[in-house]
């Protein structure tokens, strides 16, 4: 009887706390456990009792790298209970920063801590020795991406200008018009990036995957769509606990989501690009198709290609608002409270985050649910990380472990937005 | 005097106690009003380090260190000549790089400023509140004498030398 043990006991280039554990033996594998062990921060708890215009600020919190998402999936669920809708020019705006938070994570994690995995590297700052020009590119572009989101949402991490209804106060049409050259120049260089992520050496690997996004009639998804997947599901985002639910492992602090009937999907940048080619502009499917990308890609190391193929898309779509841009009447919308409950789904840059609120008549939130991208990712993690070690196993333990380490990070996994909530089990004797 | 462009640079929270020791230096080297001295704080995402330095000669990072040092224990770096330990600050957040991290970042692509001078003050208390514990504040207070005098020689040099100081 043979027995290996694979261990990574703090994962590196992820945000927040996890480690990993396979065991295998007899040549097979016979447990894998992909573990968060950051604290709860019970923001769920936290949220009850106060003012429903007050969520966005809050749920912002959960995140300093996608919080734009936590704003937008909690005002949208606000506004569907109130029964209000947001569109025209402050629609888009909420798409421009949204761009904006989608080219800043991406690009931070295809360049600083996706890249240094497939070409050698511990991290972005060895890469930058010997890839100077690669990385001064990663950290203009990404720059770019934070800049959207000053300007729209005053600051770059957790911005404070959007709220229930819209904005606080929007941008002048010169304010944006400011963006066009340095967008340009970004679309540019994130072909490039389509193009350098294609070139780099990728490990054979294919699952069949349900991926979740959001799909809409017109646009490729980002503010609002149904839920889809390409294995039946379709339905409206006041659905979702119908469709999916979580569940409490006693190995991870992040309830893991998991489509009821079935089992494991997978959310983010491949979900949205398989349920949504025919959304993505011609230059991006032009990119993609000349990367070597199908319509739908299965292999999750390629996930950096389909990240760079949505920064394009990014970078165009926000050339696209900002020159159909006209300056609103007014900043918000008002939105008067109305007991009762709503949901909101949007698409943060690592995939599907949804809340559910209930609020009443003076709009005191009474009960808030949060699903975050990565708690719905947990499990394909593990079932990536159980077959491909399977496959894998003539793989020295250096080498095994390193690709391991990669199977998590090609999902860009953030730790802390996954523990909001603790389950408490209490055994009485 | 804009163009000697000096960089004061306060990082941390204000609302966790000694967090905030960084943003303590900036803010009273900011009140004092000094010629050629731009002061920046706000700063979340790592990786905006380099784009507060970019266009200015000399650079003072503050941040409060977490070691386990005793409180009030000061740093001192010319991080031209010499790495930061990486033990000694903690990342800007878990979603960003920390200051050493940044500091290497620029090293190797040659972006860093013509000076950089690190000061880290170690901190006691972290829990939410706005209050620095006292020992911390006289440790910042001695700094921000220094970085005053560092600024005046900087200065001084610029305007009788040939402006390489």
């Amino acid at each position: 009887m043979k027995s290996r043990t694979i261990k990574v006991d703090y994962l590196a280039r992820v945000e927040g706390e996890g480690r990993l554990y396979v065991r295998i033996k007899d040549n097979a594998v016979a447990e894998v456990r992909f573990s968060v062990f950051e604290p709860p921060r019970f923001f769920e708890a936290l949220l009850r009792g106060r003012k429903f215009t007050e969520a966005p600020d809050i749920t912002s919190r959960i995140c300093g790298i996608c919080p734009v998402a936590y704003q937008m999936s909690s005002s949208q669920a606000m506004e569907s209970v109130c029964g209000v809708t947001v569109s025209g020019p402050l629609r888009d705006l909420r798409r421009l920063i949204y761009c904006g938070e989608w080219i800043e994570s991406h690009v931070l994690h295809i360049y600083m801590l996706h890249a240094p995995d497939f070409l050698g590297y511990e991290d972005a700052i060895r890469m930058a020795k010997d890839h100077p020009d690669v990385v001064n590119q990663g950290l203009k572009l990404k720059k770019i991406g934070n800049d959207l989101m000053v300007l729209l949402g005053g600051r770059e991490i957790h911005p404070v200008n959007p709220r229930v209804g819209g904005f606080y106060k929007v941008p002048t049409k010169e304010d944006l018009l400011r963006f066009v050259k340095p967008l340009q120049w970004a679309l540019e260089a994130s072909l490039e990036t389509v193009r350098f992520a294609s070139s780099l050496p990728f490990p054979e690997f294919e699952r069949d995957y349900e991926f979740v996004s959001l799909r809409h009639p017109d646009e490729y998804p980002i503010t609002e769509g149904r839920v889809v997947s390409n294995k039946g599901i379709d339905i409206s985002t006041d659905q979702f606990l119908d469709t999916f639910e979580e569940i409490h492992v006693p190995h991870s602090t992040s309830l893991q989501a998991k489509v009821k009937e079935r089992d494991d999907y997978l959310a983010g940048p491949m979900a949205r690009y398989c349920n949504n080619f025919d959304r993505l502009p011609e230059v991006a499917q032009k990119a993609a198709k000349e990367a070597g990308l199908s319509v739908v890609c299965t292999n999750p190391f390629k996930s950096i290609i389909v990240r760079s193929v949505e920064t394009v898309f990014a970078c165009h779509e926000a050339l696209r608002i900002i020159k159909a841009y006209k300056v609103p009447d007014k900043p918000y919308v008002e939105v008067p409270p109305k007991a009762g409950v709503g949901h909101g789904c949007t698409e943060a840059p690592r995939g599907l985050l949804y809340h559910r609120y209930e609020i009443d008549d003076a709009g005191i939130i009474k009960d808030a649910r949060i699903i975050p991208p990565t708690s719905q990712n947990q499990k394909a993690m593990e079932k990536d990380l159980r077959q491909f070690v399977q496959k894998n196993l003539d793989l020295t333990d250096e080498k095994l472990t390193w690709q391991c380490e990669q199977v998590i990070r090609n999902y860009d996994p953030c730790m802390s937005c996954s523990c909001h909530f603790l389950k408490l089990d209490i055994q009485r004797d | 005097m804009e163009e000697y462009a000096i960089t004061v640079v306060g990082i941390g929270n204000a609302y966790r106690s000694d967090d905030g020791i960084g943003l303590y230096v900036a803010r009273q080297i900011e009140s004092l009003a000094l010629s050629g001295v731009r002061v920046v704080e706000g700063i979340g995402d790592g990786f905006a380090l380099l784009y507060a330095w970019a266009d200015s000669d000399h650079t003072f990072v503050i941040d409060c260190a977490s070691s386990g040092a005793s409180p009030g224990t000061t740093y001192h770096f010319d991080a031209l000549g010499e790495s930061i330990p990486s033990n000694l600050f903690s990342g800007l957040s878990t979603h960003s790089i920390s200051v050493n991290q940044v500091i290497e970042l620029a090293r190797v692509l040659n972006r860093l400023p013509r000076g950089l001078i690190v000061y880290g003050i170690e901190g006691k208390n972290f829990s939410a509140g706005i209050d620095l514990t006292t020992e911390v504040r006289q440790a910042a207070d001695k700094i921000i004498e220094r970085i005053v005098v560092d600024i005046d020689s900087l200065i001084n040099h610029y305007v009788t030398g040939s402006g390489n100081a």
